[in-house]
């Protein structure tokens, strides 16, 4: 079986954000660059499929400029196969990184596509069912309990008050959510041989996004509170705090 | 192209969801901007009851697609049964709730449809024939205003955050799809509602959460006691990143990057220190209450009342207090 794992470079989750001068991108300074968590769950969902089926391989692909190689070294540390970074410099949205990807994917066997639900920078979701739509696949987004048995995937997906199955036969597009599997730690046997790993550049295929930014704004300060007291014997205070100036009790 | 605005109405089981009616709404909006209609498109079967509902909303005409095929959702499905209405329509916009739903649909049908989506919008613009909307990003801690420059503009709305009006009742036509079962790739299969008495995290008025500080996973029950005391179907309960990593509580709790955002009327955290994927998540809530014994934890910065002290003395405290209040 063929694995295609889609990942991305995003600011850690613990980064303060900071506005550019040119009012519509990060400010990179003083950020640290991760791979994007709900990404190392679909890695770690690739990998167990391929060792579950011994005949299987994980490529790890991801669209960026150089730097995103370290991103991809992580994945290939984690036990990836072999990866490939899909060069550009250039902006993009979620439009143009699904056609980009689907491009290269087509060039490529693969059974499963596997994605994060969503990367924690724009917060989208929009890649994986994009890329279902452009490779003509069956998909299942937001997945936390996968099975597999004759080709055909059940997954499990919250939806709003409860949950729903889907019936998803291969190939198939999936995006991993919080609680599908615990992502391994890349071991120090796994960083020294991904050095020896393929990882393939390739100069991305250009597509001109469909949005154009306008502007990136930090949210206004919340204005100061105030400490009601200590212990139980503030509670009376919070009552009354709650009940007469914010008006919820 | 027209200057129409298509909302696609999220009906599950036979039943309409509320978010959907918020669309239409924000539709409205545009369609008043752009000089076009309203009009919502349903997909499904036995639509009678969501139809009748989307009929008082600020639609100008309603299209419901009945069919077998669409009994049950698929995303490839409906994405191509929605096509197959957009082609008489040609609308300037697509809107839909940014839903479990909405999140698996649109970006297929946008990608079909080989245009732009913004996800997750708080606020639509349409200025100089131009459609824009405006998302947070990181979780909340920034917002982005993207325009679309390609056609037509599509987004998912966050639920609970546009409003509801009322309108004057639409016509309502019923379309058929040439879709048939065994075209499905992925489909569902089945529904499991959650466990009775969960208020869903997003759509509480009240979110009590509780973190670290409770020191282990027994004690939660003082979080719950206290959700409990707002009075049934109020408050839902919710978690730091910490307890759910810890394997204390399930990930649907989970508030922050790495969970869920929520914005209710009143949040209490309880021994949760504030680390910055959580404040990114909970941030816009409209008040906020921060019980936690260490007088420095950054959770305070953004409380509008705080009470410095032990958890398991401050809760119980607080849940007698809240449960009189309550019974008036």
């Amino acid at each position: 079986m063929e694995i295609v794992v889609c990942v991305k470079r995003v600011p850690a989750t613990d980064s303060q954000i900071k506005v550019a001068a040119d009012g519509t991108s990060l400010d990179p300074a003083g950020v640290e660059f991760v791979l994007n968590p709900y990404d190392e769950i679909a890695v770690e969902e690739a990998l167990k499929l391929r060792d579950a089926d011994g005949e299987s391989m994980v490529t790890v692909i991801t669209l960026g400029a150089l730097d995103s190689q370290k991103e991809l070294r992580t994945c290939l540390a984690m036990g990836a196969d072999k990866a490939i970074l899909l060069k550009t410099d250039a902006a993009q949205d979620a439009y143009s990184t699904a056609e980009i990807l689907a491009a290269q994917i087509k060039t490529m066997p693969h059974d499963v596509v596997l994605c994060g639900k969503q990367a924690v920078d724009n917060d989208n979701s929009q890649v994986p069912a994009r890329l279902a739509a452009l490779l003509d696949l069956a998909c299942a987004t937001e997945v936390k309990k996968l099975d597999l048995a004759d080709r055909v995937f059940t997954a499990v997906r919250d939806i709003e008050g409860g949950q729903e199955v889907v019936r998803c036969p291969i190939p198939a597009v999936l995006s991993a959510q919080k609680g599908l599997n615990e992502p391994r730690y890349a071991s120090l046997k796994g960083i020294m041989a991904a050095k020896k790993k393929p990882l393939e550049e390739v100069a991305a295929t250009e597509v001109a996004p469909a949005s154009r930014v306008v502007s990136l704004s930090l949210p206004p300060a919340r204005p100061e509170g105030k400490i009601l007291g200590d212990g139980a014997a503030a509670v009376e205070a919070l009552v009354d705090a709650l009940r007469n100036e914010a008006k919820v009790l | 192209m027209s200057n129409n605005i298509v909302v696609i109405a999220e009906v599950r089981a036979g039943q309409l969801k509320k978010a959907s009616l918020e669309a239409v709404s924000a539709g409205r909006d545009l369609a008043n901007s752009t000089g076009g209609a309203v009009i919502a498109v349903a997909l499904g079967e036995n639509l009678d009851a969501a139809t009748a509902e989307l009929a008082k909303s600020e639609a100008d005409k309603i299209i419901a697609v009945n069919s077998p095929a669409l009994a049950h959702y698929s995303g490839d499905g409906f994405s191509k049964a929605i096509q197959e209405q957009l082609s008489g329509l040609e609308p300037a916009a697509i809107l839909m709730p940014h839903s479990a739903m909405g999140k698996d649909l649109m970006p297929r049908l946008s990608a079909a449809l080989q245009t732009g989506l913004i996800s997750d919008a708080t606020a639509l613009h349409h200025e100089d024939g131009v459609f824009a909307a405006t998302k947070p990003v990181f979780a909340g801690k920034a917002y982005l205003k993207t325009a679309v420059e390609k056609s037509p503009f599509m987004a998912t709305l966050r639920p609970n955050n546009f409003e509801t009006r009322a309108g004057s009742g639409a016509e309502i036509s019923v379309a058929q799809s040439a879709l048939t079962a065994d075209e499905l790739k992925a489909v569902v299969t089945d529904l499991v509602a959650s466990a009775g008495g969960h208020v869903p995290l997003q759509e509480a008025k009240v979110v009590v959460a509780g973190g670290r500080g409770l020191k282990d996973p027994e004690h939660f029950h003082l979080v719950e006691d206290l959700a409990a005391a707002f009075g049934e179907g109020k408050a839902a309960v919710g978690a730091s990143r910490a307890v759910v990593d810890a394997g204390w509580r399930e990930h649907r709790e989970q508030v922050g990057q790495t969970g869920k955002v929520v914005a209710p009327t009143l949040y209490i955290a309880c021994g949760i220190s504030g680390a910055i994927q959580h404040l990114a998540g909970m941030r816009t809530s409209r008040f906020i209450v921060a019980i936690n014994k260490d007088a420095e934890a950054p959770i305070f910065k953004v409380a509008d009342y705080g009470i410095v002290g032990d958890v398991f003395e401050v809760l119980p405290a607080l849940t007698e207090a809240v449960s009189k209040a309550v019974a008036g």
